[in-house]
């Protein structure tokens, strides 16, 4: 069990002293995967150890002729819908089981730059449509701590991997919950960073102005090393945020937790409602612990109960544009087209290619943006986002984060959600607001109800990574729950 | 003429071939010519997970285009998406600009002044987009209605297009065709766009008799076809209208080849792009000063080009016309102008024989090999009575296709005119004698003389000089009226 459950940011360290040490590690990764992986049920594709090896070996060349590598041979896991250059990338989708990208994203540049490796694509609900990992067109993935439940979506299998311990980090991309509810689910950590910090070059859209790749970790000061990686400025992606400079995020956090700053924190009441009963209790527990040293407020923002229909018709909108590309021509699924006109080509391709849920959504999608229903869906929704952006940019004004549930339910059994639509979209309530108003939100482990993990969220203004950071870290104080080991 | 009812308006989509890459990612834009799907990039073929990146030189050239029709600007670039379904659109969306809530095209409202029959005459600019020229499908066993399957070539996908809608002030084919090349020398004028290379000027016509049902004419090629196909229509709707029809809505295609109008689909609704804001294209803000250095960036255009010839050169409007509203000739005009000074006579050259030329040769102006130079030459040559303005007409051909020299021409042919009076006068003799009873009559009738230099120019092929030749016939003559 040696180096599964170390931290990244310890294992870089070591990778600096010794770093045939990596050798060893990927071995153990691998090992791991071996005995867990029919359990869990993580991966879409691994890429073959031997591969593997041959990329780790450059990395320890470079680390003998001295270069720093931040992520010095460290393993992880990329959700399936990031390009990663000759490794298939399917979204958990028929459509494009078979495609494998010519590019990788810019994500995956700067972690292979920064010496890290990619280990294989994780499971997630087909192209991010999901809160359970359950739509994904091949298979489910397990809840580590309970198999019989879901892990959360729809970055679940990068969830369940950290969570197994089948990798050290993950990178996962969160349209309205999709990092967070996963790591809410496996007691680990996962930030969405600002909208715009992250370059999406290369994350196949889902909804463009909500998608956002990042990080995933056991503890927090991982997700901070992750994110140091990949936050910062790219020229390929017009929503990146200009001028942004590479920041260390784990030595800002580091700095931070020795200064201890006394934080004001909000409770929005209105986003606690339809919290279970037990999620509440350890969730309370862990904040008046946290409030015991800094300063706690509850605030009503009504508004907040337009965000969730508001985020699904944005969302939707969006989807029905960005997944009209997959028609068969050029890459994805084919079929035959002698002696058949396009339509009955595409028809076909989609027909068969896109699961139920995603056909859904480019359906309602479709519908809400078509003439004479644009006004009353679609821009409704802009305004609703337009207001809350205001409301809350207010809020921040006296506040420096928002404390609030990450999912207000525990992980429910696999095909106990998916068959109730309302309840399923309803678990997203905490967490599509801050792909909404473009704010970075960060969930930790707050404890354990009946065995199955519970998440305290963080929110903030555009920006405030290293706050939230700050505070997760200091729930992970109050808890001592990080770098867990679920009874597998 | 206005005829009566008639309707017109027109939607120009022009190719910004000045720029070096492409709308949205960095492909280069010299597609023509390339093996199919060559020229492109994860980008340009809409791979899953690309993010569009604007060419900020594309929107420069746009709000050029902008200000020289006197549109009103925008405050900001908007891109949207225009939703449907082909194959030669690689995201199943066009990449543009829409009037809408949360969306505005980059202007509107602007005008094109332009002369018809000797009458001024605007046409409204309704607005202008910019917006990614699809790829192009191919039908390699027929064309569109025959094939049997076709072919699909990225490599224009992505290309930047201009859409330059105008409102319906058009009356007649005429109209139209002086809107398009005024418009067409305009772009040329700022730098922006080469018509002569294939595809890169594309014009839909909407055009409606009587209140009938509004005809739109796709894709056709060059403004000769513009005029063509709209005299088609003109004419194809009104023998509707004459045997008691109803002329329907519908969108029709133009056949080049055979110079008709062929029905593509009845539109009975307004198809529903689904238009939306593009989420990965964050408006960019047109600021004052950025319109400032485009402003002070502006090259002369037409209007003001033809009246600083009429004043520098001494032409008179309707020469300098004709040269600036072919921006190509207009320059030559005035390479020529740097070496030769009878500024007229240029002008006359170009604007009669040698654009006879050019055009019987259906050459584009990159293919026209006569340079200035051997321009000023050929002018030279005639001013000095080396060439007479018959072998000028000759050669210029010659110049033309093959960029000869003129000097390097008539010795070659042994063109040059004989003003040798020793050698014409044994021809004129010579023909005299030959033809006596000509030579009679022309004692009496002065137009008998004009046949005698005419014989002694066949003769000569041309070449005898035709004033001292028409003097040595009236000597002769009068040495044989003294002999008689």
């Amino acid at each position: 069990m040696k180096y599964i459950y170390e931290p990244a940011y310890k294992l870089v360290d070591l990778f600096h002293q010794e770093p045939d040490k990596i050798f060893d590690y990927i071995d153990a990764v691998f090992n791991r995967i071996k005995s867990v992986e029919s359990k869990v049920k993580s991966y879409i594709t691994l890429r073959s150890y031997d591969s593997v090896l041959k990329e780790a070996e450059e990395v320890v060349l470079r680390i003998k002729k001295g270069e720093h590598l931040p992520l010095a041979g460290i393993l992880i896991a990329v959700k399936d819908n990031i390009s990663t250059r000759g490794l298939r990338t399917t979204c958990a989708s028929r459509i494009l089981e078979n495609y494998v990208p010519p590019y990788d994203a810019t994500v995956i540049k700067m972690i292979k730059e920064a010496g890290g490796i990619v280990v294989g694509k994780t499971n997630m609900d087909e192209f991010a449509m999901g809160s359970t990992t359950e739509n994904s067109a091949f298979f489910p993935t397990h809840n580590p701590w309970d198999l019989t439940r879901v892990p959360g979506g729809s970055s679940g299998g990068s969830a369940a991997a950290i969570s197994a311990g089948e990798t050290t980090l993950a990178l996962g991309s969160d349209t309205g919950g999709s990092i967070r509810c996963p790591a809410a689910f496996t007691a680990t950590v996962g930030l969405k960073p600002t909208y715009g910090l992250v370059s999406r070059y290369g994350l196949i859209a889902y909804a463009s102005s909500l998608d956002q790749i990042g990080p995933m970790a056991r503890n927090v000061h991982d997700v901070a090393l992750l994110l140091s990686i990949i936050a910062t400025h790219d020229s390929l992606d017009s929503t990146s945020i200009p001028r942004i400079q590479r920041c260390n995020f784990l030595m800002e956090l580091l700095d931070t937790m020795k200064k201890r700053p006394r934080l004001k924190i909000a409770l929005v009441r209105e986003l606690w409602k339809g919290v279970e009963e037990d999620v509440g209790k350890v969730l309370h527990n862990v904040l008046d612990k946290l409030c015991s040293e800094h300063m706690c407020e509850e605030v009503s923002i009504p508004i907040v109960h337009y965000a969730l229909p508001a985020y699904y018709v944005i969302a939707m909108a969006e989807a029905s544009s960005n997944l009209a590309r997959y028609d068969g021509v050029r890459y994805g699924l084919s079929t035959t087209k002698e002696g058949r006109n396009w339509i009955e080509v595409f028809s076909e391709v989609r027909s068969k290619g896109f699961g139920f849920e995603v056909k859904k959504r480019i359906a309602l999608g479709a519908f809400i943006l078509s003439a004479g229903y644009q006004e009353q869906y679609y821009i409704r929704a802009l305004k609703v986002r337009r207001i809350l952006k205001v409301e809350f940019d207010k809020l921040f004004t006296k506040f420096d984060v928002i404390a609030l549930p990450t999912m207000p339910i525990k992980p429910p059994r696999l095909g106990e959600a998916i068959t109730d639509p309302i309840k399923l979209y309803s678990m997203d309530i905490d967490t599509v607001l801050a792909n909404m108003i473009g704010s970075p939100a960060v969930s930790v482990p707050a404890g354990f109800a009946n065995a199955l993990p519970v998440a305290v969220q963080f929110m903030g203004k555009p920006l405030s990574e290293t706050t939230l950071l700050y505070a997760a870290s200091l729930i992970e104080e109050i808890t001592k729950l990080h770098d867990l080991k679920p009874p597998l | 003429m206005a005829e009566s009812g008639v309707k017109i308006g027109l939607e120009i989509h022009v190719q910004l071939t000045a720029l070096k890459s492409k709308l949205f990612c960095s492909c280069p834009t010299d597609y023509r010519g390339k093996p199919p799907n060559t020229n492109i990039c994860p980008v340009c073929l809409g791979l899953p997970g690309v993010l569009p990146v604007v060419n900020r030189k594309a929107i420069e050239y746009a709000i050029m285009v902008a200000l020289a029709l006197n549109c009103k600007l925008s405050n900001k670039v908007v891109f949207v998406r225009k939703h449907y379904f082909y194959p030669d659109l690689p995201k199943n969306y066009q990449i543009s600009q829409y009037d809408g809530i949360g969306s505005t095209p980059l202007c509107r409202d602007g005008y094109l002044q332009i002369r018809v029959n000797g009458k001024n005459k605007v046409v409204r600019i309704r607005r202008i987009n910019i917006e990614e020229d699809p790829g192009r499908l191919t039908y390699p066993t027929g064309d569109i209605a025959t094939s049997r399957y076709s072919l699909v070539d990225y490599n224009r996908s992505g290309i930047a297009l201009l859409e330059i809608v105008t409102e319906p002030d058009i009356h007649t084919p005429q109209e139209a065709r002086a809107f398009l090349t005024k418009l067409v020398s305009i772009l040329e004028h700022l730098g922006i766009t080469d018509i002569s290379l294939e595809g890169a000027f594309r014009v839909d016509a909407n055009i409606s008799i009587g209140g009938g049902g509004r005809v739109e004419v796709k894709n056709i090629g060059s403004i000769k076809d513009v005029e063509r196909a709209l005299s088609y229509e003109i004419l194809r709707q009104r023998s509707i209208v004459a045997k008691g029809g109803v002329v329907k809505r519908e969108t029709r295609h133009w056949d080049s080849s055979k110079r008709i109008t062929v029905s593509l689909r009845v539109k009975e609704t307004e198809e529903d792009y689904r238009y939306f804001p593009d989420p990965d294209l964050p408006p960019i803000t047109i600021s004052d000063e950025l319109v400032k250095q485009v402003m002070e960036r502006m090259p002369e255009l037409p209007d003001h080009r033809i009246k600083r010839f009429m004043k520098q050169y001494g032409l008179d409007e309707y020469r300098a016309t004709v040269l600036v509203m072919e921006k190509w000739l207009a320059d030559l005009f005035e390479s020529v102008a740097k070496l030769y000074s009878n500024y007229k006579r240029i002008a006359d050259l170009l604007i009669t024989d040698f654009m006879r030329w050019v055009n019987e040769f259906r050459l584009t102006p990159r293919d026209v090999k006569a340079t200035p130079q051997v321009l000023a030459k050929l002018l030279r040559l005639l001013d000095q009575g080396v060439i007479s303005i018959k072998i000028v007409k000759e050669i210029l051909p010659e110049i033309i296709s093959k960029g000869v020299d003129p000097e390097d021409y008539i010795k070659k042919k042994r063109l040059t005119r004989i003003a040798d009076e020793e050698y014409l006068r044994n021809i004129v003799r010579e023909i005299i004698h030959k033809n006596r009873k000509a030579a009679l009559d022309a004692l009496t009738n002065p137009r008998a003389i004009n046949y005698l230099i005419g014989m002694v120019m066949k003769q000569t092929r041309g070449r005898a000089d035709p004033s001292i030749t028409a003097k040595l016939v009236r000597e002769e003559l009068a040495r044989l009226k003294e002999e008689k």
